[in-house]
């Protein structure tokens, strides 16, 4: 009998992608059910406005419109459309708009018809009649008096202001050498998954049961808040996540689509479906980013920082989804990033514009925090005339320090920052590139290198840090079931859809009990079959999920030990599992076959008086804290000064996410973050004109990068295990996304430093960089 | 992303489809690769109600030397162009220029009669079209006509075709051997499409000064055009002197657009600095 090799650290292909790219995967647009109806929302075309009067009745009468309803027919008929964050202004979300429209896209009516054409045609019947308000596109403005408010209720269109004070700051600030002040800006972005959301919704009359599939990230919070929002009990209530074509946050949410659907399908005891289309996702599914933030660093002559204060005007939209005012928070804690730096104090104001809703987007105020401290190391290297790799260093925790306390109050779990730069530098050859660039100055070219070591925080975490109207805390859970064949089904409370982890918990179970990958399958995303579980955001799929598996799989070695030891005459700490046996450790040739133990669990007679039949395990798994995965990015990059078009000349990546169970995922996951966060730096931004109008509404303006916009990633990690959890993985989901925007920005940055240009907000548009470069040659 | 609903027709010949299009009047529409009639039509922008599908037209999709003129059928696909020995071989700037077109896909199912009838003020292949002095046939009820490329283009998506006529065909003369050429373009980030695209076909003269130069440009105003005040600049001078002088007036009397990508200003600069480099990439192919 052929050997099973190990799987764990392996460079294994994705098991999920041989039905992704042969098109056999299910998403929610495929889903056919006998009578099915097309749900269709009617959307604002402006971007605040009063509601006077909605005509419906010629949509009504439209042959094969079963239903048509306006916001005010559905008016206490629905729960608000949650947000969980505390914050001081949560306004009433009504799933269609009542009396008033607040962006472009909100919903006002819906159309149920027999076909989507016909739904389409009905849409075009309904005539709304608005009578249009001054809009607020910029917060900073939004704030001033005489604003146009959004929710009169709160008389203001302040959302909240939290504020983190630390006296110690104004001590460091008045001791620094200097005060180096910036106003820097997170633009709004768009995260345009390839699937966009839908939902599709079967009410069970008999059984007065609710199944709900739906595009989302977290199956059980989303029935928990369905549940809510309907008044069905959770145990009538099914929420499927079927296959779904990318999240990147925006489907850590539940929609007013979702609950609308539902409500559909219940009203008029149909199965109905909608699916967004493209249009209606950049216009209406959550945007990320959107902070500005004014900062104001205590540097000294040698490159040390002291205190890093900060005022920041955060954009939350018309609404708040379900974490809009939590994500600022990540962006402060966070700022001063991989450095020792003492003091750290802000403000975050957050604020209601007459835009879509913000929310987690990919690394959910990392990357804004990433962006702010890197800038800054660059910030304080020109003041003073220094290398930033020394800036660097010189703050840089040192390895000897972990776990360390920061100035946020946060603690890191492990680090060597110093580690992963000289990785990085050595990769790039730092001396050589420098020299390469003074030669490339001298012939008038302008090239620049930058420089990025960020840290993160992942795999969250202890439930303290997530909000108590959640109703799901920071833990994870897994079942672990070995059927009567050997075969091993896994349920996960974690709902992967794109990260991997059919891969990756499949090549633990494998190895722990000795069996083939091909044995293990990996189940999630139905919370009729798995238990309650929180689901993927914020990389806590493996760092969360997976020591929450390794909890059931060890119940099970134990109790098949147990078994084992009884049949063999050993002692249970004696036996491993290799080869589908459990074997002697000392002597692998005294085993048995791994079926006779399952046999024996599953048989008639126990072959243990009194022990529990079967072989089925469920855990649930807590943190203490959170992973802070680092590492270092380094670009070198030319800008074409009469054209102001960034190429890029190298891109080297050096990430530490801990262990590594699956490199060739690891690898993916950095690929797909990096070009996500080049995008940040150089492409994409969601554009709303001075009227709330989404000038950014489709991909023929809005610009998600393409291959040809990207460089070849040189890639390397380095391991610091994390003693968080007994994996020691970090995760790696928004690495790349984090490191790879200051990097970025820092290089172009770094190419027209002769210039004397300090700073330019993102994206890094040709126009952009062409003026700044035609400006500061007239200003010689 | 639902048209409304339409009549669906496939043509057995363009008198097939003249046919039609005179039956239908403003009611009917003409299809080719689809790549831009339809996302209009999905985002009910247009709503005809006849659809007259051209795809089942052969002839219209050959490409042939016809006693020396290279005849590029209307519905010939950017893919089979670009792929085209005959095109490589004779027009190799239409070939250059119809390879820089979206992706492999999209050139599968775009087509030049397509994309020059809708005249998409940043589409590629007017401006090689223009450099070449290609000539468009365009049919109707009263028979054919010929119009050369420099009177094809009358304003923002608007031709010289009329109501109930067809794009049948472009014709080229082969591209002298000797002469330079080349297509650059600034590509719109998110759609690809040209913010400027310029197309320049050079020959040097034996004294090395610059015989002739025509340069089309495409992206920078509401129609592409030939850009004569370069082409007279360097004509009859030494190339390597007059270069930056000429390409320097490639926006002149220009309307430049603007959109979110880039203000008018940017635009006649990147048209500027691209002609020059699109001379300059041609002058290094051209042989005295």
């Amino acid at each position: 009998m052929a050997v099973i090799p190990k799987f764990v650290g392996e460079r294994i292909k994705r098991r999920e992608d041989p039905r992704l790219v042969t098109g056999a995967a299910t998403y929610v647009d495929d889903l056919r059910l006998p009578g099915m109806l097309c749900a269709m929302v009617l959307r604002s075309p402006h971007a605040h406005a009063k509601i006077i009067s909605l005509e419906l009745e010629k949509a009504r009468a439209l042959k094969g419109v079963v239903a048509v309803f306006s916001g005010a027919d559905l008016k206490n008929k629905i729960g608000s459309v949650p947000c969980v964050a505390p914050a001081d202004h949560v306004p009433f979300h009504p799933v269609l708009a009542q009396g008033k429209v607040r962006f472009i896209g909100e919903g006002v009516a819906v159309v149920v018809a027999v076909a989507p054409y016909l739904a389409q045609d009905a849409l075009d019947l309904i005539e709304v009649d608005y009578d249009p308000l001054e809009a607020v596109i910029d917060p900073e403005k939004a704030l001033e008096p005489g604003a146009p408010i959004l929710h009169e209720e709160f008389g203001t269109n302040s959302v909240t202001l939290a504020s983190v004070p630390n006296p110690a700051v104004e001590d460091a600030m008045r001791k620094a050498d200097k005060i180096i002040k910036f106003r820097i800006y997170n633009q709004r972005l768009a995260p345009v998954p390839m699937e966009p959301r839908g939902t599709v919704a079967k009410w069970d009359a008999g059984y007065r049961q609710l199944t709900v599939w739906s595009s989302t990230q977290i199956p059980h919070l989303l029935r928990s808040q369905l549940a809510e929002q309907l008044k069905l009990g959770e145990n009538k209530l099914r929420v499927i996540a079927p296959e779904v074509g990318g999240g990147f946050g925006a489907k850590l949410n539940v929609y007013a689509e979702e609950a609308l659907v539902a409500y559909l399908a219940m009203a008029l005891n149909r199965p109905v479906k909608w699916i967004e289309r493209r249009r209606e996702n950049m216009s209406g599914t959550t945007h990320g980013r959107d902070q500005i933030a004014y900062l104001e660093v205590a540097a000294h002559k040698d490159g040390t920082v002291t205190a890093v204060k900060a005022r920041f005007v955060c954009d939350m939209g018309a609404y708040l989804q379900l974490l809009t005012p939590a994500i600022p928070g990540f962006s402060g804690l966070m700022m001063t990033g991989c450095y020792k730096i003492p003091a750290l104090a802000f403000e975050q104001q957050m604020v209601f514009t007459n835009k879509m809703a913000t929310d987690a987007y990919r690394g959910a105020g990392r990357p804004e925090a990433a962006y702010i401290a890197e800038r800054m190391m660059d910030m304080v290297a020109g003041e003073f005339g220094l290398d930033p790799v020394e800036v660097r260093r010189k703050n840089f925790f040192a390895k000897e320090s972990f776990p360390v306390a920061t100035a946020g109050g946060l603690t890191y779990d492990s680090g060597d920052y110093d580690r992963a730069l000289n990785k990085a530098l050595e990769m790039i050859d730092y001396p050589k590139a420098r020299a390469e660039q003074a030669e490339a100055r001298k012939h008038g070219r302008y090239v620049g290198i930058g420089i990025a070591s960020y840290v993160e925080i992942c795999g969250i975490g202890p439930s303290s840090l997530l909000p108590p109207k959640l109703k799901g805390g920071g833990w994870e859970s897994s079942t672990v079931r070995i059927e009567p064949d050997c075969k091993v089904t896994v349920l996960t409370g974690v709902s992967p859809h794109g990260q991997g982890q059919e891969t990756t918990f499949a090549q633990l179970v494998a190895d722990a009990f000795g069996i083939d990958i091909d044995d293990v399958n990996v189940v999630h995303g139905d919370t009729a079959i798995v238990q309650y579980g929180i689901g993927t955001f914020g990389s806590r799929g493996t760092t969360v999920g997976g020591p929450a598996l390794m909890l059931s799989v060890g119940k099970l070695q134990d109790k098949m030990r147990k078994i084992a030891s009884t049949m063999m005459e050993a002692p249970p700490d004696q036996l491993v599992f290799s080869n589908r046996t459990v074997a002697l450790k000392s002597d692998p040739s005294k085993s048995i076959a791994l079926q006779q133990v399952v046999d024996a669990a599953y048989g008639y007679k126990q072959p243990i008086p009194g022990l529990e039949p079967g072989l089925d395990a469920t855990s649930f798994y807590e943190p203490t804290n959170c992973t802070f995965p680092f590492g270092s990015h380094v670009a070198v990059v030319e800008v074409d000064p009469e054209t102001g078009v960034t190429k890029f000349l190298r891109y080297v990546a050096v990430d530490d996410c801990g262990k590594i169970l699956s490199p060739l995922l690891v690898e993916g996951q950095i690929h797909g973050g990096i070009a996500q966060g080049i995008a940040q730096a150089l492409y994409e931004e969601v554009v709303y004109d001075e009227n709330g109008q989404l000038i950014t509404a489709t991909l023929m303006d809005y610009a998600v990068p393409k291959a040809n916009m990207l460089p070849h990633y040189e890639l390397a990690s380095t391991v610091t295990p994390s003693p968080v959890n007994p994996l020691g993985v970090k995760g790696v989901g928004e690495a790349g996304t984090i490191g790879s925007t200051p990097c970025v920005v820092n290089a172009v940055l770094d190419a027209l430093a002769p210039l004397g240009i300090r700073h330019l907000d993102m994206p890094l548009k040709p126009e952009k960089v062409w003026r700044a470069i035609r400006d500061a040659r007239a200003k010689g | 992303m639902y048209p409304s609903a339409f009549d669906y027709h496939r043509a057995a010949s363009v008198k097939d489809a003249l046919r039609m299009l005179s039956e239908y009047g403003e009611d009917g529409k003409l299809l080719a690769g689809g790549h831009s009639l339809i996302p209009i039509m999905k985002l009910r922008l247009a709503q005809p109600a006849h659809l007259i599908d051209l795809s089942g037209v052969r002839e219209l999709a050959e490409i042939r030397d016809e006693s020396g003129k290279i005849v590029v059928g209307a519905m010939a696909t950017h893919r089979a162009v670009e792929s085209s020995a005959l095109v490589r071989a004779k027009l190799g700037l239409l070939a250059q220029c119809a390879a820089m077109i979206g992706d492999i896909q999209v050139r599968n199912r775009g087509t030049i009669g397509g994309s020059i009838a809708h005249a998409d003020p940043a589409a590629d292949y007017p401006a090689a079209v223009l450099a070449l002095e290609g000539e468009i046939t365009i049919e109707g009820a009263a028979g054919r006509r010929v119009v050369k490329a420099a009177d094809f283009f009358l304003d923002l998506m608007t031709t010289a075709v009329r109501p109930g006529e067809i794009v049948t065909q472009l014709a080229f003369a082969p591209i002298p051997p000797g002469r330079g050429f080349a297509y650059l373009k600034h590509r719109q980030p998110a759609s690809g499409f040209a913010t400027v695209g310029v197309a320049a076909v050079i020959a040097i003269a034996k004294n090395a000064t610059c015989e002739s130069a025509r340069v089309g440009i495409t992206g920078l105003g509401p129609k592409p055009f030939r850009a004569k005040a370069v082409e007279s600049a360097l004509a009859g001078n030494p190339p390597a002197q007059a270069t930056a002088a000429a390409a320097a007036r490639a926006a002149d009397g220009i309307d430049a657009l603007a959109d979110i990508h880039a203000s008018a200003e940017f635009r006649a600069e990147l048209a500027r600095v691209y002609t020059r480099r699109a001379l300059e990439a041609a002058m290094a192919r051209a042989a005295v």
